[in-house]
């Protein structure tokens, strides 16, 4: 079993994220679960939603306290969150940020790897909503999901113009993750 | 196995079985303590989805209910769901809708209950509504839950029960998680599920009253009566089960659902999604060699007195998780239960009771592993504590 943590603030869309993630992940054929930590929600304010994937059906039920991998949608909650809380030695660490990974002095053995997908999503869907490019960049940097998959479930979640674009930055950032290998 | 699996949120599981359930009846208060179950079903009616069925948007939850209860007189199908507060603004009409034999089906999304102010989940709401004379469920994941909402159609409405019940699921954890679920068939679910046809019905060319004075020669027969008709539900829940695994090929248990018991010296008892984090726990202490089982209790009331005796009676300690308290007895309401079906039995198993996961705090492993090692450490050396929280922060007192 894979286990996701995503790290955001309210209004970033990391729940719908972590939900598109385990809807492309039963499209690879896999079984999958998202949830929320659940809080009130409020715009601005740290949230972290869950997703795990496995080949077999999944009856944990508790928040994910040692992740595979850790997304991170806003890289100033590194200030106050411990992102890097229990990450596997093994694991991967993605930020959404302009800097390179040595700018961020995290207390953990796992990779840590970053993409601008604030820029790609100013550039392409002209908004800056990084959720479903950094998906792109998941699947780009772990090899755990299938791209197509990821653009599947953008294409069925946001149906239409906002969903090609997406679905184009999708691709964008799983690229770039890519060539990084 | 039936049918193809989709990936959803729980509660549009949920919705979706009721709507092919075909219910007359609708009705619901839509502001917090809600889910999106009624935001569903309200989409269904908008849509036209549901044929014949009209939806009661009403201003509070004991209007909800209110409705119901003379919706369901009328011989409709009804459906509400709640949570917390609004399930104990219903508490007067819960009786009301049991004592008048009214087959009333309600998800209970279970959230903790104010004060604290709380959103989050743990099972004081309806174990709070637990002698209100309803039927209670409770589902460890969403396809059971998918599932049992239609079981319990079947259960309430069946002539011999004529009880109304209460299908539990936890709040947040399943009803805001989306996993795999298939959801229930139109025409298998029509082929499980018939029509609704009551013998007594409010008619204005027949007329009859429900509910009305019962003078101190008749009240203690009605309440009789009323549990005559959970003793029968106890085997109509079990047949509800089968049944359902006939025509669509899927099987939760019945009154109770073992998992590893046969051997366990250490038997865990439980309801509700927590099941599933202790059914990993269990396969890891298998591992070690560590004889702990498990007994999912999926049926609270009526409450399964028989099947628990039998199924615990080889276990050299059974222990109970409760997601809620007695405050005043220090107790969940599940030890209780147990304890009261063992005492004047000719089994003897000691009994420890820990509760946990109070207003909404995370359940991780290491709790229910630490729960085992206190339960082996018993086995040794007798109970030191009969009841105690397992996730209390020392810290904070």
């Amino acid at each position: 079993m894979k286990e996701i943590r995503i790290h955001g603030r309210g209004g970033q869309g990391s729940v719908t994220a972590a939900e598109l993630l385990a809807v492309a992940a039963f499209e690879d054929g896999k079984y999958s679960q998202a949830f929320p930590a659940f809080g009130v929600e409020r715009r601005g304010a740290p949230i972290m939603a869950f997703t795990r994937i496995s080949e077999q059906p999944i009856r944990l039920r508790s928040q994910i306290y040692e992740p595979d991998y850790v997304i991170v949608q806003d890289a100033t909650l590194i200030e106050t969150v411990d992102v890097a809380s229990g990450a596997k030695p093994d694991g991967k660490i993605l930020i959404n940020t302009e800097f390179s990974p040595d700018t961020f002095d995290l207390d953990t053995e796992a990779e840590v790897i970053t993409i601008d997908a604030t820029r790609i999503a100013l550039d392409i869907i002209g908004r800056p909503i990084v959720n479903t490019i950094l998906l792109g960049a998941f699947a780009g940097a772990t090899g755990e999901i299938k791209v197509e998959s990821i653009q599947n479930a953008v294409a069925q979640r946001f149906p239409g113009k906002v969903g090609e674009k997406n679905s184009q930055a999708v691709l964008e950032a799983y690229h770039r993750m890519e060539a990084r290998q | 196995m039936s049918g193809k699996m989709t990936v959803v949120e729980g509660s549009y599981a949920v919705a979706h079985s009721v709507k092919v359930c075909r219910p007359n009846v609708i009705s619901a208060y839509p502001i917090t303590p809600q889910t999106h179950i009624v935001e569903d079903l309200s989409q269904f009616m908008a849509d036209g989805k549901i044929p014949n069925c009209e939806y009661i948007n009403v201003e509070s939850e004991f209007s909800a209910l209110s409705a119901l209860v003379g919706a369901s007189a009328a011989g409709a199908r009804t459906y509400s769901s709640t949570s917390s507060q609004g399930l104990e603004l219903m508490h007067e009409v819960l009786f009301n809708a049991s004592g008048m034999r009214l087959p009333i089906v309600m998800t209970v999304v279970n959230r903790a209950v104010s004060a604290p102010i709380s959103i989050w989940n743990d099972h004081q709401d309806s174990i709070s509504q637990r002698d209100t004379g309803w039927i209670q469920l409770y589902a460890e994941n969403i396809q059971e839950m998918s599932d049992m909402t239609a079981q319990s159609f079947k259960i309430a409405e069946d002539k011999d029960v004529m009880l109304p019940a209460m299908v539990c699921m936890d709040g947040f954890i399943l009803s805001h998680v989306f996993e795999p679920v298939i959801l229930l068939e139109q025409e298998l679910t029509d082929e499980f599920l018939p029509t609704y046809d009551p013998e007594h019905v409010l008619d204005t060319r027949n007329p009859l009253s429900f509910g009305t004075f019962a003078d101190p020669s008749a009240y203690t027969e009605f309440r009789y009566l009323q549990q005559k008709g959970m003793d029968v539900a106890l085997g109509k829940i079990e047949k509800a089960a089968e049944d359902f695994k006939t025509i669509f090929g899927r099987y939760f248990g019945g009154l109770i659902e073992p998992y590893m018991a046969e051997d366990a010296e250490i038997l865990l008892m439980a309801m509700g999604s927590v099941v599933g984090t202790i059914k990993d726990v269990i396969d890891k202490a298998r591992s070690q060699g560590i004889k702990v089982g498990l007994i999912k209790v999926r049926t609270f009331r009526p409450f399964p007195v028989e099947v628990i005796r039998s199924a615990v009676s080889d276990a050299a300690i059974v222990v109970t998780l409760d997601k809620n308290i007695s405050v005043g007895l220090n107790e969940g309401a599940l030890f209780t239960e147990v304890k009261s079906c063992l005492y004047n039995s000719d089994i003897n198993v000691p009994v420890m009771g820990f509760m946990l996961g109070h207003g909404g705090r995370d359940i991780p492993m290491s709790t229910i592993q630490m729960i085992i090692d206190k339960a082996a450490q018993a086995i040794k050396s007798g109970i030191k504590v009969e009841s105690e929280y397992a996730d209390l922060r020392g810290e904070l007192l």
